[in-house]
């Protein structure tokens, strides 16, 4: 305990001015009423037009679920749900965790070459499935791509890691220049792939890399779920750490940061949460800048509400992008990467203009 | 108590910064550390706060050698104003002050009462809610002066002084705010706290200081009281100009450039 020997100038209990964790507070309160709105709302609107509503109705008054809407909601519209909330928060945190880590804005995951090598992964194996033994496609069946992806994202965030790593320091900067150099080698080796794809491959990567939730499972809710877990437990004990390296990395090991600690704990994290996102859900761009900037205007860059936040509110706006991506031309299906890139890409071209003067220094 | 350095040898890349310089900084005492540019005062002084690890020789605080001490115990017994701080988020005032916080065990409201009495002595009460990125150049460095205050509040903690190590203190501050932030340090060492300063104004050296190290091409070319080591030969040798320290009845020590004219 400490004793402050100064005079006090304000009573005891009086609320610190240019404390905005109240405002986090009060914004993370109605982020979880936001969620469980656009949860209810999601699962009760979709292509087959089974109510929701009506259903819980039917269960609590102990009447018989009809077996198609019991199908239609417990295996179709909850694990996607599920995924939309999971891929939602873990991609938004790990932007965030990142934008802290790099001290910039519009850093994503991508820099630690994650996005880069679960493509790779990906078309790799859409395209060279096929080549492999019949004993490991009976194995991996369905989910050799997302495994694919998950393993080449971490392959490459790991070799980064290395690459950047001397002596048990981790060069942020190192990293950010051998991340664009290893990104292009990785580019180079999917378009050679890509090269030798047919045409029916074509059309499944470039569906990949659009993203959607349509592949939606409880296996997957249950292989990626965990990763995406863990890492959104983790985040919130990076925050005073990352509020730290704010000031750089010097200031923050004076006040007893372990800088090191921070930076491979953050890494990690943000490499768990995009690599098993990645996998389960394909390219979704821009949900990892917008949430957390947007968050920043609201509440400040601390990040001991900014983390928590951003997976509430990532998560809604991934569970909305995918209402709409599942509805507005029912009943086809549009990918949900180009609705968040259609409301991403302005709002990101939106904040380069809105910090033009910081940028320009 | 005392922060030594012993035969400190440093090498950044290839190039060798530090070639064994000692120091003995009492604590209780102001302690100086002036030379020219390029002499190794900042390098000697992160040697000291254990950013850096020396390759040869041994820095210790308070008897302990500062490498081998936990970072949270370490934070616990001296904070640093860095010579420069960039940010890269809007954070307010309040928030910057609260980092320096991280390794205090304190409930809600002593941080509070403490960040409030540390903007208030560096003479900054009421700009808690203000954004760091529009204060001027002087005030963020009195708010990160504030930063390292709270962090070793106490000048004496339960296991032997705390430190104070500001590089640069008043490079961004006008005449008024130098004198505050000098005495401020002077008040943290009178009140037996250890305070290490890079300085640049020798004026502000001679007035402040109760021991001063000179430095040259990264050797400590003197050790003493300010009046052994700021004398004309050092002096004028170390910065390689012409300086005459002039005694004066009401200012005491006082140093001007020869051929210096202040009026006409």
């Amino acid at each position: 305990m400490v004793a402050v020997d100064a005079p006090r100038d304000r009573p005891e209990g009086d609320r610190l001015e240019g404390d905005r964790r109240h405002v986090g507070r009060v914004l993370c309160l109605l982020l979880v009423l936001l969620l469980a709105l656009v949860a209810i709302l999601s699962l009760g609107h979709g292509a087959s037009g089974v109510s929701a509503p009506r259903v819980l109705a039917d269960w609590l008054a102990g009447r018989q679920i009809a077996p198609t809407d019991r199908i239609v909601l417990v295996d179709i519209r909850l694990p996607r749900l599920l995924t939309g909330i999971l891929v939602g928060a873990g991609l938004a945190v790990s932007g965030a965790v990142m934008q802290g880590l790099f001290r910039n804005p519009l850093a994503d995951p991508g820099l630690l070459g994650v996005s880069a090598g679960a493509s790779l992964g990906a078309i790799s194996g859409i395209v060279l499935g096929g080549m492999l033994p019949a004993a490991i496609l009976s194995f991996t069946g369905w989910h050799l791509v997302p495994l694919a992806a998950f393993g080449g994202g971490w392959l490459a965030m790991l070799l980064l890691y290395g690459i950047s790593t001397r002596r048990g320091r981790t060069s942020v900067a190192t990293m950010l220049l051998a991340g664009i150099a290893l990104a292009a080698m990785i580019g180079a080796l999917s378009g050679l792939i890509v090269y030798y794809a047919n045409d029916s491959q074509l059309r499944d990567l470039t569906f990949w890399g659009l993203g959607s939730l349509a592949g939606a499972s409880w296996t997957k809710i249950l292989a990626a779920g965990p990763l995406i877990a863990a890492a959104l437990l983790a985040a919130p004990f990076l925050a005073r750490g990352l509020n730290g390296l704010a000031l750089g990395e010097a200031a923050a090991a004076h006040v007893g940061i372990r800088v090191q600690r921070v930076k491979a704990v953050a890494i990690l994290t943000a490499a768990a949460a995009t690599g098993a996102s990645v996998a389960i859900s394909g390219g979704i761009g821009f949900v990892g800048i917008v949430v957390p900037h947007l968050l920043r205007l609201l509440t400040g860059p601390d990040h001991r509400w900014l983390l928590v936040n951003s997976a509430l509110l990532g998560a809604s706006v991934l569970v909305c992008a995918d209402m709409v991506s599942r509805t507005v031309i029912a009943p086809a299906e549009l990918p949900i990467g180009i609705i968040t890139a259609m409301i991403g890409g302005p709002f990101f071209m939106w904040v380069l203009l809105s910090n033009r003067r910081v940028i320009d220094l | 108590m005392s922060v030594c350095a012993r035969d400190l040898r440093l090498r950044l890349g290839r190039a060798p910064i530090l070639h064994g310089v000692d120091l003995t900084a009492q604590a209780g005492r102001l302690t100086a550390i002036i030379g020219p540019n390029g002499s190794g005062k900042t390098s000697l002084m992160r040697v000291l706060t254990g950013e850096l690890a020396p390759h040869a020789g041994e820095a210790l605080l308070n008897g302990a050698p500062i490498a081998r001490q936990r970072p949270e115990m370490l934070a616990r017994r001296r904070a640093v104003l860095p010579q420069q701080s960039a940010l890269s988020f809007p954070f307010t005032v309040a928030e910057i002050v609260r980092i320096g916080l991280h390794s205090l065990a304190a409930g809600e409201a002593e941080r509070g009462a403490l960040i409030r009495a540390a903007l208030a002595q560096v003479g900054l009460p009421g700009h808690a809610g203000r954004l760091y990125q529009e204060l001027s150049g002087g005030e963020q460095q009195r708010v990160q002066l504030a930063r390292a205050l709270v962090q070793v509040w106490h000048p004496v903690g339960e296991d032997g002084p705390c430190w104070l190590f500001l590089d640069e203190p008043v490079s961004s501050l006008d005449i008024a705010h130098q004198l505050a932030v000098m005495r401020l340090a002077e008040d943290y060492a009178r009140r037996g706290g250890g305070v290490i300063a890079v300085m640049h104004d020798l004026n502000l050296t001679a007035m402040f200081a109760d021991h001063v190290l000179l430095m040259k091409d990264g050797r400590a070319r003197a050790e003493g009281s300010p009046a052994e080591v700021m004398t004309d030969r050092l002096l004028s040798e170390a910065y390689g100009c012409e300086l005459r320290v002039s005694h004066t009845p009401r200012e005491g020590v006082w140093l001007l450039p020869q051929g210096a004219r202040l009026a006409g």
